[in-house]
């Protein structure tokens, strides 16, 4: 059985169009091994016999021409799932239960996909180790007492330890390329607009996308190829022509200008942060691209605007839990007391925090100082790439500026937790693709990611970059199974 | 309190004070759905039966604009002679309330998609033009219900997420009177447009009212108070005259006018402070990220010019030149669409040989009779365009007198039944024949000898008595410019 969760995406679709396996025996493996891993915490809601019930039926009349016929899979408890509880994490949606689902979760289904479950990450998305969750934090299966980054810290740990073959996550500032580099996964941030916000609960609107997590870059293509698309129910969604990305994916980069940004070369970057992005500029080069280096002046701001931007767009879309139409209430003497006592035990401090920097920033009088002048901000970073892109199709730089740290090491330092996302803000600041493709290890044997930044819309070319990488780097994750007995 | 012309003026000791009043007015887009969901906007739907999960703000929903919406506010720009603005932007007003199911209202702030125009208004001595600043799109909150429970606050969805135009006026109404006139002209527009049926019964049509008051002869303005939320044109008077006095009250005493929001309690007729500058919401307004920033082309506003119809103002022209209609007339005939198309259908039905002046006298004065005495409106009027336009006819062609006409206007009432038909069912016909007429007339003078003597040795006052005899011998059908002829030959 263990053998099967061992298969990519790619094998398990294989295996079930050749017949080889069925839907139930590929979906009952992952769920035996989801039943022994519940160290991890990876999940806040198992939908396991709803799952088997799912796959049975698919096995009677099986429709071999999807995409992903059959295939188990868990997701991030930020998509709305139907009649599924969705809590992003929160105290405050402890209870909901959502009467619709979001448009990337359909677009699963409807490949013949089958829901294992709902996944752990931080509280409303907001958290780069998974710690800030209502649901207890997640254990990297990598190694014990490490985090699996965040906030798709549960999709990272559950694609990792094989509890499901592919997963989503949404990434707002690196929320699915930190933990990916974390747990030796990849995972793909798309261009803002390409997969559909609607029925995601939303972060920060203007950042927030969904993407892939995959154990390799082919799979990633495909789920990728799945979970894109126009959808007219979000006013942000791009209507752009979208490549078959799994069937185009192609190893062959030569003559492709890799652009190397001097700017992330950071004071204090760990040696072999530095050596592993070096390893990945020789990788490419082998693969028969160029390499120029380039600048991105703005580089150094982007994080100060993220966090301001962020915070400021949270602010206002958690104003909707307030206890009056859904998810937990608390009693009060009169409504002000109910909104007050209803969010401060249905938030969590992080959230909090989150939620009074974003007021702050946009109160009058600190509107201009703050949001008016990050929104400015963000456009110069945006326009830092647009002229780097003249000269380069696609950028590398080291995903995360650490390995994984210790579960309870960042905890009360939020600013040396926000640092982690250095390198994977900028991207959604100016709302590019990025992918981090696992490409070395560190002293401790930890995963180290590297990351391939993209031209909008150029998902093809980073998925092209990291599949001709990732055939040289041949990463192999140390997975001990530790957490089994 | 003095009214000179069209001047409103508050006099205290030696002082004259003018009041200054701006108007914003929340004006509901006349639109099958609501501005960011698909959900209904029926009036007087079940509690919470129009409410989409976008409208309840449910976890991962999205406003997806309705440019049906953008195409009505953008006619309503156009109505109000004022610039479109091709591209305006969303914002988010952020605050707490248990009917406010996103935690924000989706407004334009900044940047709204109509700008400065101008509407021009009737007085009775000539017509003043009032500037507009603004207009802007938003979404209605729902409704809290505080009187159905001791304990609760029920809230009723309905109204979520609905489109409003805010128009907001310059300061430049004067008088209570001017505010009135001003609001039914601006209903007259957008119920010509269509773009809001402008019933302030059911709160389509409401308004915040800036007032302030100045020494006349000043060029400063005062400082103003707003009276929030006045949903009839009756308490926007009262509430003007109220506060205006109590404004002038506090300068005459030496104080200071405090900016502020103010409600006006309709029952003890008076405004009292809801919150003053220093409480005002610190709304923390930002572009919503959800939408992105409105685009129209010079296309599509040029497409939407071209659907416009005739507006009162040209209409009023057209009324006085085509038809030599008075101002006052066609003042009173523009001034409601539907008043305007059942004039037009008249005048249409009328045909060739029609007499413009009677038809107005008939429609302003016995049809307006009846509809004010039955509480209708003209779309609900017991006589067509049609009917009436014959009954017009009837009496150009002289086959009915007026006084006739009264008679056969009272029976079409009933069932809207054609007046030629009851003419002739009722015998009604005017006596027009000469022939007959003599003899009838002659008979009666043989029959009133020593009166017409009289009447020959000067008593002419007993002319009148002869005509009602010979109206009297003939049933009222007798042609009254015949007899007189007649009577004048024989006597």
């Amino acid at each position: 059985m263990s053998e099967i969760t061992k298969q990519s995406l790619t094998e398990l679709v294989e295996s079930i169009k050749n017949k080889k396996l069925s839907s139930s025996e590929v979906t009952n493996a992952f769920i035996e091994r989801s039943e022994k891993s519940k160290v991890l915490n990876a999940f806040i809601t198992e939908d396991f016999t709803s799952a088997l019930d799912k796959a049975k039926k698919f096995d009677q009349k099986p429709n071999l021409d999807l995409k992903l016929p059959g295939i188990p899979m868990a997701v991030k408890d930020l998509f709305c799932t139907k009649n599924v509880k969705t809590t992003a994490g929160s105290k405050i949606l402890n209870n909901f239960v959502p009467t619709y689902e979001s448009t990337v979760t359909e677009n699963i289904w409807s490949e013949g996909a089958i829901l294992l479950g709902k996944l752990n990450c931080d509280e409303f998305a907001m958290g780069s180790s998974n710690e800030t969750s209502f649901f207890g934090n997640v254990q990297n299966p990598i190694d014990k007492n490490l985090v699996p980054g965040g906030s798709s810290g549960g999709s990272a740990s559950a694609v990792a330890g094989q509890l499901t073959p592919i997963t989503i996550g949404t990434d707002t500032g690196g929320s699915i390329r930190q933990p990916a580099s974390f747990t030796g996964t990849v995972g793909l941030k798309p261009t803002y607009g390409s997969c559909s916000r609607y029925g995601i609960v939303a972060f920060a609107s203007s950042l927030d996308q969904a993407g892939p997590m995959a154990q390799n870059v082919k799979d990633c293509a495909l789920l990728q190829e799945v979970i894109s698309s126009f959808d007219a129910k979000d006013s942000t969604s791009i209507d752009f022509k979208r490549s078959h990305y799994s069937k185009d994916l192609t190893n062959n980069i030569k003559g492709k200008k890799i652009g190397i940004p001097k700017e992330y070369r950071v004071d204090g970057m760990p040696k072999e942060i530095e050596d592993l992005w070096q390893k990945g500029i020789e990788y490419v080069r082998d693969c028969g691209a160029e390499i120029i280096n380039i600048s991105l002046p703005h580089t150094s701001y982007a994080l100060p605007t993220y966090y301001i931007v962020a915070p400021a767009e949270a602010s206002s879309n958690l104003a909707r839990y307030d206890g009056v139409k859904y998810g937990y209430r608390a009693n009060g003497e009169n409504l002000i007391d109910m909104y007050e006592k209803t969010r401060s035990e249905g938030f969590g401090a992080e959230v909090q925090r989150r939620i009074m920097i974003g007021t702050y920033v946009l109160s009058s009088g600190y509107y201009d100082a703050y949001y008016l002048k990050a929104q400015k901000v963000r456009r110069l970073i945006k326009n830092d790439f647009d002229e780097a892109y003249k000269k380069v199709d696609a950028i590398l730089t080291p995903s995360t500026p650490s390995s994984a740290f210790k579960i309870g090491e960042k905890t009360n330092d939020p600013v040396s937790m926000y640092l982690n996302d250095i390198f994977t803000v900028p991207v959604n600041l100016a709302g590019l693709p990025g992918i981090s493709i696992p490409a070395g290890h560190d002293a401790k044997g930890y995963p180290l990611g590297l990351q391939i930044i993209g031209k909008a819309f150029d998902e093809q070319n980073i998925l092209n970059i990291a599949f001709a990488m990732e055939e040289k780097i041949n990463f192999k994750n140390k997975i001990t199974d530790w957490w089994i007995k | 309190m003095s009214k000179k012309g069209r001047e409103y003026l508050i006099n205290r000791r030696d002082n004259q004070y003018e009041v200054v009043i701006g108007l914003e007015v929340h004006a509901q887009v006349l639109s099958e759905s609501k501005l960011f969901s698909t959900s209904a906007t029926k009036f007087g739907a079940e509690p919470n039966t129009q409410v989409s999960l976008v409208d309840a703000a449910f976890p991962g929903m999205l406003p997806v604009i309705n440019e049906f919406c953008v195409k009505q506010a953008i006619k309503t720009g156009i109505g109000l002679n004022a610039k479109i603005n091709k591209r305006s932007v969303f914002d988010r007003k952020n605050y707490f309330y248990a009917d406010l199911p996103q935690g924000y209202q989706i407004s334009q702030f900044k940047n709204p998609i109509v700008g400065e125009g101008k509407v021009i208004i009737d007085l009775p001595d000539g017509h003043k033009e009032v500037g507009i600043e603004r207009l802007h799109l938003e979404q209605d909150a729902g409704k809290s219900i505080h009187d159905l429970d001791p304990q609760n606050t029920f809230v009723d969805l309905n109204r979520s997420g609905v489109a409003l135009m805010e128009i907001v006026s310059k300061p430049d109404l004067r008088s209570p009177d001017e505010v009135s006139i001003y609001i039914k002209k601006l209903r007259s527009i957008m119920r010509y447009l269509g773009t809001c049926d402008g019933n302030m019964q059911e709160g389509s049509l409401r308004a915040d009212v800036n007032v302030s008051v100045r020494v006349k002869g000043t060029k400063e303005f005062g400082t103003r108070c707003e009276i929030k939320n006045v949903n009839s044109i009756k308490f926007m008077q009262m509430a003007i005259e109220y506060e205006a006095n109590r404004q002038v009250d506090l300068i005459e005493e030496g104080k200071t006018i405090d900016q502020e929001t103010r409600l006006f309690d309709t029952k003890k007729n008076e405004t009292r402070s809801m919150r003053s500058k220093e409480d005002a919401h610190d709304y923390r307004y930002f572009p919503d990220p959800d939408l992105l920033p409105l685009e129209v082309s010079d296309e599509f506003v040029n497409k939407l010019k071209s659907e416009i119809p005739e507006l009162p103002d040209d209409k009023k022209k057209r009324f006085i030149n085509e038809f030599k209609l008075s101002a006052y007339e066609a003042t009173i005939l523009v001034s409601d669409i539907e008043i305007a198309k059942y004039f037009e259908e008249v005048v249409a039905k009328m045909g060739k040989n029609k007499d413009m002046k009677l038809a107005v006298n008939w429609i302003t004065g016995e049809l307006f009779a009846v509809l004010n005495s039955k509480n209708l409106e003209i779309t609900q009027s017991p006589v067509s365009a049609k009917n009436l336009a014959i009954l017009v006819n009837l009496i150009k062609n002289g086959t009915i007198s007026g006084k006739i006409a009264k008679t056969v206007f009272e029976l079409m009432l009933k069932n809207d039944d054609d007046p030629q038909k009851i003419v002739e069912e009722k015998g009604l016909k005017q006596q027009s024949d000469p022939k007959a007429l003599e003899e009838l007339i002659e008979k009666i003078i043989n029959n009133n000898r020593e009166k017409a003597i009289e009447y020959k040795q000067g008593k002419e006052k007993l002319f009148g008595f002869f005509v009602g005899q010979a109206m009297k011998a003939s049933g009222g059908k007798a042609n009254p410019q015949l007899i007189n002829e007649i009577l004048k030959k024989k006597l």
